[in-house]
């Protein structure tokens, strides 16, 4: 029986299904002191590795909060009280619940609110490491198991061994959750929106994550079937890898640069700088994703990617919040948020905010090879307003003796004003079509919405058309052209986006390897 | 021989020796070959400075005179090193006015 969902990773996965919603597991006793010691060190050690991970993505005050966490949990005068009762006959649970409660009620007892407080921490703590424990007793999903439950955590997806192949089968989930892009990254075949089965699933499932469906109890000819699917789909990929490492050029010799698109300083961790011409687009809503980032945090994850670049270029866009993506303290409630006040409006709305990032833009960019770009840029007058900030504050970083530099200051194409009028923009130092935005603009059709999906089309005249102006507006005035949406990365979308002129996509990094083959397939 | 070292120091941040500050001090006390100890009293009890378990429990409250003492290699420059980082109210408000 296949069930239909939404592909939120393409490939394909066999495997027994293993349920994500089960009820927690209470822990199961060890048979021998030894035993629970290794469980509560092991316990510790899974806690601090997950809070690892999440650092990653912190902001810098979530991050000193995780970071005195981590130090706690290192210590061993932490663990030593409960290690001594484990020696004495106690299990792991218990001794470090009891070594732990002893340390919280000396922080309760303190006469300083700052300290007491401090006793949530160490419950924080304590019940970290007694989860940790627990699911150490849980069934673990057995290698190339495809995970099935209504959604699944990010930690799931970064602690599963993903080397033996296996999937993600959601009954909810978006394609735009963390772990959709986390698991496109890492090639892991993931469907959402299959709702729930109706039959109880048990033994092996195939799943079509190219497609979007997930098929249960199959039979002989599905499986057939499958098999045949599968081993095209893998044909196809190995054949876009031998295109991988190769400069992307046409079949008429027409050399193209395709860079790569990143919502996080991690997503270049898997990607030979080899195999790409640079960043064509960093996001940094992440940094602005549960509060808002100071200068440090943001510094330190611009001059990750850049020193990962080295000299081929890195284009960050300064934060495009607002519209679907709300900040608290920033962005501000709307009835049409697409149409409001969001990407450079928002940032010149709040310029305290907005300076902080250029400052760790302008700090950072001497490190690599920095542009910068601003999103949904509708007038002139805004990208003068947010480079005259650039400059103000590049006065007064020299006038404090701070190194930086000044980078090339561009725009996204996006909003239709600047793609019908580009002549108001001769000055910038780049132009990049966002053509995600630009089509549900000029076609007035949200992209998050199923139901007029098919009028959001990069392929309808009136977008190409567009594309083509601009592309055709950048030659004449030297100003270089690239384009860094979905279609970038999609082969049905190339041939009909070199034919408009353009010669330097931006795509998703799994989307290299195809994108390139495709290129190759283009005969302009 | 062994070198040895001892110093106080009074707490100004407003917060004192809290949660961040304690990472930073028992994270530089780590750096050290030396064996380093503190006290919120001359008398003691003192504790391992390596220890945040141990240097958060001592509980020092901003207006505390912290006493620092340090045996072995560096053990100078470790007490100099921690008396300078609290003198340096641990970089914290060079930290906020950063996220201004």
């Amino acid at each position: 029986m296949r069930i239909d969902g939404v592909p939120a990773s393409p490939g394909y996965a066999e495997g027994p299904l293993f349920e994500l919603d089960r009820p927690p597991v209470a822990y199961r006793r060890k048979a021998s002191p030894a035993g629970e010691e290794a469980a509560l060190k092991a316990a510790i050690g899974k806690a601090v590795r997950r809070l690892t991970s999440l650092t990653d993505a912190a902001d810098a005050d979530a991050a000193g909060i995780l970071e005195f966490h981590i130090a706690m949990l290192q210590d061993d005068a932490l663990s030593g009280p409960a290690i001594a009762a484990i020696g004495s006959g106690e299990p792991a649970d218990a001794a470090w619940r009891q070594a732990l409660d002893a340390e919280i009620a000396g922080y309760e007892a303190s006469d300083q609110d700052y300290f007491r407080a401090r006793a949530a921490d160490l419950r924080d703590i304590r019940d970290q490491v007694l989860r940790a424990l627990s699911e150490d007793s849980e069934d673990a999903a057995p290698p190339g198991a495809i995970l099935y439950g209504t959604d699944i955590p990010p930690t799931r997806f970064l602690e599963t061994d993903w080397s033996k192949g296996g999937g993600i089968a959601l009954k909810a989930g978006s394609t735009a959750s963390h772990v959709a892009m986390l698991a496109r990254s890492r090639g892991v075949p993931m469907v959402v929106g299959l709702g729930d089965l109706a039959d109880k699933p048990a033994g092996v499932a195939l799943l079509d994550a190219e497609h979007g469906g997930i098929v249960l109890s199959p039979s002989p000819a599905e499986i057939e079937a499958f098999h045949q699917s599968s081993s095209s789909f893998a044909v196809q990929q190995g054949k876009a890898q031998t295109f991988l490492i190769q400069p992307a050029v046409t079949k008429a010799g027409t050399p193209v640069r395709v860079r790569v698109n990143i919502a996080y300083p991690s997503d270049v961790d898997g990607i030979d700088i080899a195999t790409c011409d640079g960043v064509g687009l960093m996001r940094t809503e992440f940094l602005f994703g549960k509060a808002l980032p100071d200068e440090e945090t943001q510094y330190h994850a611009y001059r990750r990617v850049l020193e990962w670049a080295g000299e081929k270029p890195v284009t960050i866009r300064t934060v495009d919040a607002g519209g679907d993506k709300p900040v608290p303290g920033f962005t501000v409630e709307e009835t049409n948020p697409f149409l409001g006040l969001r990407g450079i409006r928002l940032s010149l709305a709040r310029r305290d905010i907005f300076r902080v990032q250029i400052r760790a833009l302008l700090r950072a960019a001497i490190h690599g090879n920095l542009k910068v770009m601003f999103p949904m840029i509708a007038t002139a007058e805004e990208y003068s307003q947010a480079a005259a900030l650039f400059a103000e504050e590049q006065a007064a970083l020299a006038a404090r003796g701070v190194a930086h530099r000044l980078p090339p200051l561009g725009i996204m194409v996006e909003v239709p004003s600047v793609a019908i009028a580009p002549e108001a923009f001769a000055n910038v130092a780049f132009f990049s079509i966002g053509s995600n935005d630009l089509t549900q603009y000029v076609m007035a059709a949200a992209r998050d919405n199923g139901a007029v999906a098919p009028l959001n089309s990069v392929h309808h005249p009136a977008v190409l058309r567009l594309i083509a102006s601009v592309a055709a507006f950048g030659r004449e005035k030297g100003i270089p052209v690239s384009l860094c949406g979905d279609a970038g990365g999609d082969p049905a979308a190339i041939p009909a986006l070199l034919e408009a002129g353009l010669r330097d996509l931006s795509v998703a990094p799994p989307q290299l390897a195809t994108a390139k083959a495709a290129i190759a397939d283009v005969s302009v | 021989m062994s070198a040895s070292a001892e110093a106080t120091v009074l707490i100004t941040h407003k917060v004192g020796l809290h949660a961040r500050p304690s990472v930073k001090f028992t994270k530089l006390a780590k750096s050290f070959a030396a064996d380093v100890e503190v006290a919120v009293a001359a008398n003691g009890p003192w504790v391992d400075a390596k220890s945040i378990v141990k240097v958060m429990a001592a509980k020092a409250p901003k207006g505390t005179v912290l006493h620092i003492r340090a045996r072995g290699d560096g053990a100078q420059e470790a007490v100099g090193a921690l008396v300078d980082l609290v003198q340096r109210d641990f970089d914290e408000d060079r930290d906020h006015a950063r996220s201004a």
